[in-house]
Parts: structure tokens; sequence; C-alpha cells
């Protein structure tokens, strides 16, 4: 894992997720879910490349369960964008690197 | 000749068969490119239909089974070890007519292919059909899925649907019933399609219901499914059942769009290859795996052709090129 991605739990959410002065794309995964460990090393690469522009963040759904009932995920991967805090996009599904690039950087 | 990239084999897919033929490539020192395809919450993707697969308990060397995701990335490890190199990419194109074959990536218009191959092994495999119902793909992540292991943990204490009646079908009821409540099978005939072993689990499952002879006709829901309506085929009597989460595992469609007019194909689209054999009709064309299996369909029958796909491109290059 890039070392520019952190890792989220419910006590750190709100905070990181919050305060950040760029927006943070967080995926919400688990361990038993293929397709998010499919897409993990495509954002390994976005991490480092969009360094700056956006933050990456990590969200374990079997440890953190209460934040994505919270946000309403029900399938994983689920990436949402977070600007000041509120979420600003959402994308359902595994995609490749062009399209996840193409949903989010229209609110970099 | 072109400034394209030549190789002497490349591999079009990931799951099972192309890995397995990326394996005895490897070793026998041809250096496979594997062009593995996008991430996709489909069944399109990096190592196939196994990817949205649990618990796979029929592989030979697993007697406590083993993950699907896990198997496939045992497998893709151990073709890298070998030295294949693996590009995580879509083809976009294919030109068979001439040798070195076009493979392109990224622009499909684009006048030179982004790799040659003197030989070509298809396993692009197959993907899950949809039910093809409006608001279908609109719900996917609200409700309705297309990977059970990945979203059956969200569906805790739910009533529940799967569409279909084969092992699929079956193997992910019975897995979702760790989660759900409750969880109906509804099958258009009055019997399913799955081996026995699994059928037993099914039937004995308290947790399991059916809907015998039945299809679903509506999927309801705005901003997540809300329930289905599902008619009963002899009576034609259409109801409405409140599940809010829809799992379709109703068979698959072979993934061959890209070799339309290039490679021979049955009416479904399934590729022909030469009995006995992973020949396609393009000398130097090879197709291992679902791609041309509309039969057997099991990993292990996958990475079987793979191995032999890997064998025939093998021994066509030494006969060709030396």
């Amino acid at each position: 894992m890039s070392a520019s991605i952190s890792t989220l739990t419910e006590s750190t959410f709100d905070e990181e997720v919050g305060a950040a002065s760029e927006p943070v794309l967080v995926d919400f995964w688990a361990e038993w879910c293929g397709p998010c460990k499919m897409i993990a090393p495509i954002l390994d690469e976005i991490a480092d490349e969009q360094a700056g522009k956006v933050r990456i963040a990590k969200l374990n759904v079997d440890e953190n369960p209460g934040i994505a009932r919270r946000f309403e995920v029900m399938s994983i991967p689920t990436l949402i964008l977070f600007k000041d805090g509120e979420p600003a996009q959402r994308i359902v599904g595994a995609k490749g690197k062009a399209q996840l690039l193409a949903d989010i950087t229209p609110h970099l | 000749m072109s400034a394209s990239d030549v190789r002497d084999v490349i591999i079009i897919g990931s799951g099972p068969a192309g890995l397995t033929a990326a394996v005895y490539t490897a070793r026998a020192n041809l250096s496979p490119l594997i062009i593995e395809g996008e991430p996709s919450s489909m069944s399109d993707q990096p190592g196939g239909q196994l990817m949205l697969t649990t618990e796979v308990e029929n592989f030979p060397g697993f007697p406590e089974g083993i993950m699907g995701p896990e198997l496939m990335m045992n497998m893709r490890a151990q073709a890298i070890r070998f030295g294949a190199e693996v590009l995580t990419e879509k083809v976009t194109k294919v030109d068979f007519s001439a040798r070195p074959f076009g493979v392109w990536i990224g622009d499909p218009d684009a006048s030179e292919p982004t790799f040659r191959g003197q030989s070509i092994i298809v396993s692009t495999g197959a993907r899950s059909l949809m039910l093809g119902l409006e608001n279908e793909y609109r719900l996917i992540g609200h409700g309705v899925s297309t990977c059970a292991t990945c979203d059956g943990f969200f569906f805790r204490g739910h009533h529940i649907a799967v569409v279909g009646g084969g092992d699929s079908a079956v193997e992910e009821a019975t897995f979702l019933t760790k989660f759900a409540d409750t969880v109906t099978i509804i099958h258009r005939r009055d019997e399913l399609r799955a081996s026995k072993i699994m059928q037993d689990r099914a039937l004995n499952n308290p947790k399991i219901k059916f809907l015998w002879n039945s299809t679903v006709t509506k999927v309801n829901g705005d901003t997540s499914l809300s329930g289905i309506d599902v008619q009963h085929l002899p009576s034609g009597e259409t109801t409405t059942h409140p599940f809010t989460g829809l799992f379709v595992a109703i068979g698959h469609k072979p993934n061959t769009d890209l070799f339309a007019g290039q490679l021979d194909m049955l009416p479904s689209g399934y590729l022909i290859t030469a009995p006995g054999s992973t020949r396609t009709n393009v000398d130097g064309v090879f197709a291992c795996g679902d791609v041309q299996d509309s039969i057997y369909r099991q990993a292990i029958t996958a990475a079987g052709s793979g191995c032999m796909a890997a064998i025939d491109a093998e021994r066509w290059l030494e006969a060709t090129l030396h």
C-alpha cells in the first residue's frame, strides 16, 4: 500500500475526513472482496500521482460497519469522494484507472 | 514492419485458463504477455469469474477449500514468478489477418497496434448475464448485486432473493444465508440444475425458500431496491415481494465480441476449436477456458485447457518460426 494512503476507523473518520485540506477519496473495502483487491494497486498509483490534489484513505467495512451504514454503502468496492467533509461523488464497483480518474477529476 | 512491440505469446484474459497458459509458456521461456483486463464488478475482469466467488471446494489440491480470489492471486503470482508479464488493461481491438497478429489497448483507431504477437492465446472467459430489466442496472450497489461475496455482508437481517437454478445460483444462495434472514431462490423451472451436493445443501437449509416455475418481471425501487415482481409461469399470476436484495445468477455469455468476424464461433458466441485441441480457425491463435467451453465451465477444466493452449502454442511456434 502506498505510504500516502491512510487507514480510517470509526473513531478517526470524522476528524480525518472533515479536517482535510484537500478532497479525500475513501475506499470502502474488505478482505473478502475480490474486486476490492483488484483496484488496490490502482488506488496506490493515484495516491502517489495525485498527491496534494486528493488524499486516499481506506475504511474496512468489516471493522467499521457503522460508517458504512451511515453512508448507505451496500456494495463494495465503493469509493466516496469527500469535499469539505461532505460526499461529492460516489463510485460503486471496480473500475479501471482511466475511468476512476475521469470520475474524480472534475471535483479536484 | 511496424514499431510495435513483438512478443512470442500474448495471452488475452487472466482467469484459470489464461494464467495456466501463462505458467506453462513462461516455464517454456516464451516470456508471455498477459493482458488481464480492467477491474470491473461485473464478471469481465482480471482473475475471471472466481474473483466474484467465495469458497472453491472442488479445485484439487486444497482439501479445506480456498477462496476464489485467493486462488486467482496465487495463480497470478505463480505465472509472474516464471517471468510472465502482466498488463492491467483491456484489449480494444485485434487483427488476426496477418502475422505477427495485432493487439490494441487504448484507442482502437490507432494506426499501429500496441503489441504484436507471433501467437495469441484467447482466454477471455464468460460474463454473468443480467435480467435486462428496467431499474436493474441503476440499482446495482443499491440492493441489486453482481457479487454475493462482496455484498452479502450488507444484507444481514434482510429478506433477499437469488435468481437462477444452476450451481452459481445455489452456491450464492447458500453463502448468503450466513447473513440474510431468508434467501428465496427464484427459478424458471420446477427443479434445480445445480449439482446434487449443492442441491441437497440448499434443499436442507431452513433459511432457503423457493419460488418454482417463476420469473422476475420487474425490479422496484427509487434510491434502493424495495421489491420485485415475480410471475408464476403456469398461472401467469404476478405477485410483488418486498425483497431488499437481489442477486442474479442466470447464466453466462462468452466474451467474444472482440473477435467477431475474425474467429469462428457458434451462434451462442462460444469460440470453435478443432476437436481435441485449442486451435481456432486462425493458424497461431488458440482458445482456452470458458470462452470456448459451453459444457463444463469449471475452474479446473479451464486450467486444463489453458495448459493445452500453452503446449499447442509452444509446438506451433517451434514448427513455424524455427
